[in-house]
């Protein structure tokens, strides 16, 4: 199949370290294009400024899931030793408060960090079989020691030779189109 | 000229290292052919871990009555080799979760191997609960789903306690340990030559493909599961402390207990790590990562552990004669020159005297001298269990009910199966999976800071801003 009838993904532009990655995020930025993304093998310090990133959901799925499990954990617990199967062990009370501290402490952690595990990949669209950079042979140097920038095809400001040029300007090491 | 030196921070990673070198050192282990030396050491691993396996069948054929439990002693090796290995999980946690807050950048080196230790280190410890009682077939009855009584589980007892928190805390470790693992799955993935690999390394790293955007979703996801393990981590050991401070056994019955617990659990975690670093460093030429500098600091977290035990058991003697309760005061002074006056003192001098020799630098900076200390600091807090457990229980109350207690054979093979179980598990992890988290080191090198390139994207190396008037100390361990 040739290159033409293919759906091109976008333009993938290869760079050699995080400065100049956070510098060309800043032009794509400037520039309006909002469906691109960066790749590096591991995070960089200022890039989430440099690429106008809004600040990540996941504090408030983790909130969410703290408290249904600190709700479940107090409500199982009343359940099981007030309604269902009340049993006096030494003359406690059947409500005895102080001494389900440890397994609501327990459970809300646990399903908070349920939360934050799943919630994280949820929003990061993960687990996926398949990516189209992944049929760029280049691109994995992105988990190595490459760092690249990638303009979605599906941005409306997006024109390939006007993509192209710009990596071109920006001084990338190599520039690739990348098909679906 | 000032009276004080400034000392330089170490460089966390020694060597001329960068990303590429970085990931090929790393990578090379998992992906190059299975070294002979591996086979050899899995080999009395297996072994053991068949020991393991047949000493639980006896068990369960057989009944407890195979172990030396008596009468006053209901509790002997299965509650503290229990308590002994959850402890040597904490370090892990502590090193992922506690200096991570702190903002250690030292932690990056270690953590994935402390984080496996953990894992592997509570597994062995679940067993123990799991096979102590007696009729394992109904181990589902500490869960809390409907039983053929109509029942539920006791919430106001500390041993039910132990069930969540044990559990929660292996499946929050193993959370962590593989929301770290994921980005370095996926260099392996990109780094493997041979399908399998690229299958097997790819379904784990779940599409990882290093989209900033996804990291950004992720050091979200890491700082917040380091919130929840920071209290969890703490409240584990202080809930195993529960088992024994909750009940009314002389010598048992005191508040000290949880903050004593963490600490030697951290101390003999920390020793533990030592032990398996300072062996597969050397083994795997991982000593540019995994430098002396670290193996200093953990010494340090060891004296400074190992005081705070040390105190403890001091004040556990001073509140036992200032309580003015007589079995208190009794327990005290049987515990130093009773029956098991041989083990108190073994433990006194593993925990309380062998970590202060690390008050000397030469000391703890000394590989060899460090890998002795951490076996001994080991060794002694197994004892300190056994103190806990045995003495207290078998000098109770009433005199007359008062009894020796001796192990069996069955105690000892169990107990030295789990090793069998721990070294299978680390080998196969030491094997398959990064032992260092790749991404985080990089992320800890000076070239991983935008700040230290020029407007051109050329590298400078950051120069050390030297206060004035202050004489500066050799660099450490140059």
């Amino acid at each position: 199949m040739s290159a033409e009838t293919k759906k091109m993904y976008g333009i993938l532009a290869e760079f050699n370290n995080p400065r100049e990655l956070i510098d060309v995020s800043k032009k794509v930025v400037e520039l309006g294009y909002d469906k691109f993304d960066t790749y590096s093998p591991f995070p960089i310090h200022g890039i989430d400024k440099a690429m106008k990133l809004e600040k990540s959901k996941l504090g408030w799925i983790v909130l969410g899931h703290g408290l249904l499990g600190f709700t479940a954990a107090i409500s199982m617990m009343y359940f099981m030793s007030v309604i269902d199967y009340p049993l006096n062990i030494s003359g406690k009370p059947f409500f005895n408060a102080p001494a389900w501290v440890p397994v609501t402490f327990e459970l809300t952690i646990l399903l908070s960090a349920f939360g934050a595990v799943f919630g994280m990949f949820f929003l990061n669209g993960l687990p996926r079989l398949n990516h189209p950079l992944f049929t760029i042979e280049r691109f994995k140097r992105s988990t190595d020691d490459k760092f690249f920038v990638c303009i979605e095809a599906a941005d409306s400001k997006f024109h390939a030779d006007q993509v192209h040029e710009f990596f071109k300007e920006a001084g990338a090491a190599h520039i690739e189109e990348v098909y679906e | 000229m000032s009276k004080y030196q400034y000392v330089p921070e170490p460089a966390l990673v020694k060597g001329d290292h960068d990303f590429a070198s970085i990931t090929h050192l790393v990578t090379d282990v998992n992906l190059r052919p299975t070294p002979k030396a591996w086979y050899l050491l899995m080999l009395p691993a297996n072994a053991l871990l068949g020991l393991l396996l047949a000493s639980i069948g006896y068990l369960i054929w057989e009944g407890t009555g195979i172990w030396g439990l008596n009468n006053p002693v209901g509790w002997g090796w299965a509650i503290i080799n229990f308590v002994w290995w959850v402890g040597i999980g904490h370090a892990g946690s502590l090193i992922s979760a506690i200096l991570f807050l702190f903002r250690q950048d030292w932690r990056t080196a270690i953590n994935r191997f402390a984080e496996a230790m953990t894992i592997f280190a509570v597994m062995c410890a679940l067993i123990f609960p799991g096979i102590h009682v007696g009729r394992i077939w109904v181990i589902y009855w500490v869960f809390p789903i409907p039983n053929q009584m109509g029942m539920w589980p006791n919430f106001n007892s500390p041993l039910l306690w132990d069930v969540f928190a044990v559990s929660t805390y292996f499946t929050v470790s193993l959370l962590f340990w593989y929301v770290g693992l994921v980005p370095d799955l996926a260099t392996l993935r990109d780094k493997a030559s041979d399908k399998i690999r690229q299958i097997g390394y790819g379904l784990f790293s779940l599409g990882w493909n290093g989209s900033n955007r996804h990291w950004w979703n992720y050091e979200k996801a890491y700082m917040i599961l380091a919130g929840l393990a920071t209290p969890l981590v703490l409240s584990v050991h202080t809930i195993v402390s529960f088992d024994f401070a909750v009940s009314v056994i002389p010598g048992w019955h005191t508040t000290i207990f949880p903050p004593y617990f963490v600490a030697g659990a951290i101390f003999s975690g920390f020793a533990m790590v030592l032990t398996l670093m300072i062996i597969t460093r050397k083994v795997y030429g991982m000593e540019d990562i995994m430098t002396n500098d670290h193996m200093e600091k953990m010494n340090i977290i060891i004296m400074v552990t190992g005081s705070m035990v040390g105190f403890a058991y001091m004040m556990e003697f001073f509140i036992a004669w200032y309580s003015g309760v007589e079995y208190e005061k009794a327990i005290f002074i049987l515990r130093a020159t009773g029956p098991y006056a041989w083990a108190y003192w073994i433990m006194m001098a593993c925990n309380v005297i062998s970590p202060q020799f690390f008050w000397s630098k030469k000391l703890r900076t000394n590989v060899t001298f460090t890998f002795i200390i951490s076996i001994v600091v080991n060794i002694g807090m197994w004892f300190e269990r056994f103190v806990i457990t045995v003495t207290s229980l078998a000098n109770d109350y009433l005199p007359s009910s008062w009894d020796y207690y001796s192990p069996t054979i069955w105690d000892a093979l169990t107990y030295i199966g789990t090793f069998g179980l721990f070294g299978t598990m680390f080998l196969l992890f030491l094997r398959f999976l990064p032992m260092i988290a790749i991404a985080e080191v990089k992320a800890v090198l000076p070239q991983a800071d935008p700040h230290n390139y020029d407007e051109h994207g050329t590298y400078h190396a950051p120069v050390e801003e030297i206060p004035e008037h202050v004489t500066v100390a050799k660099p450490k361990n140059a």
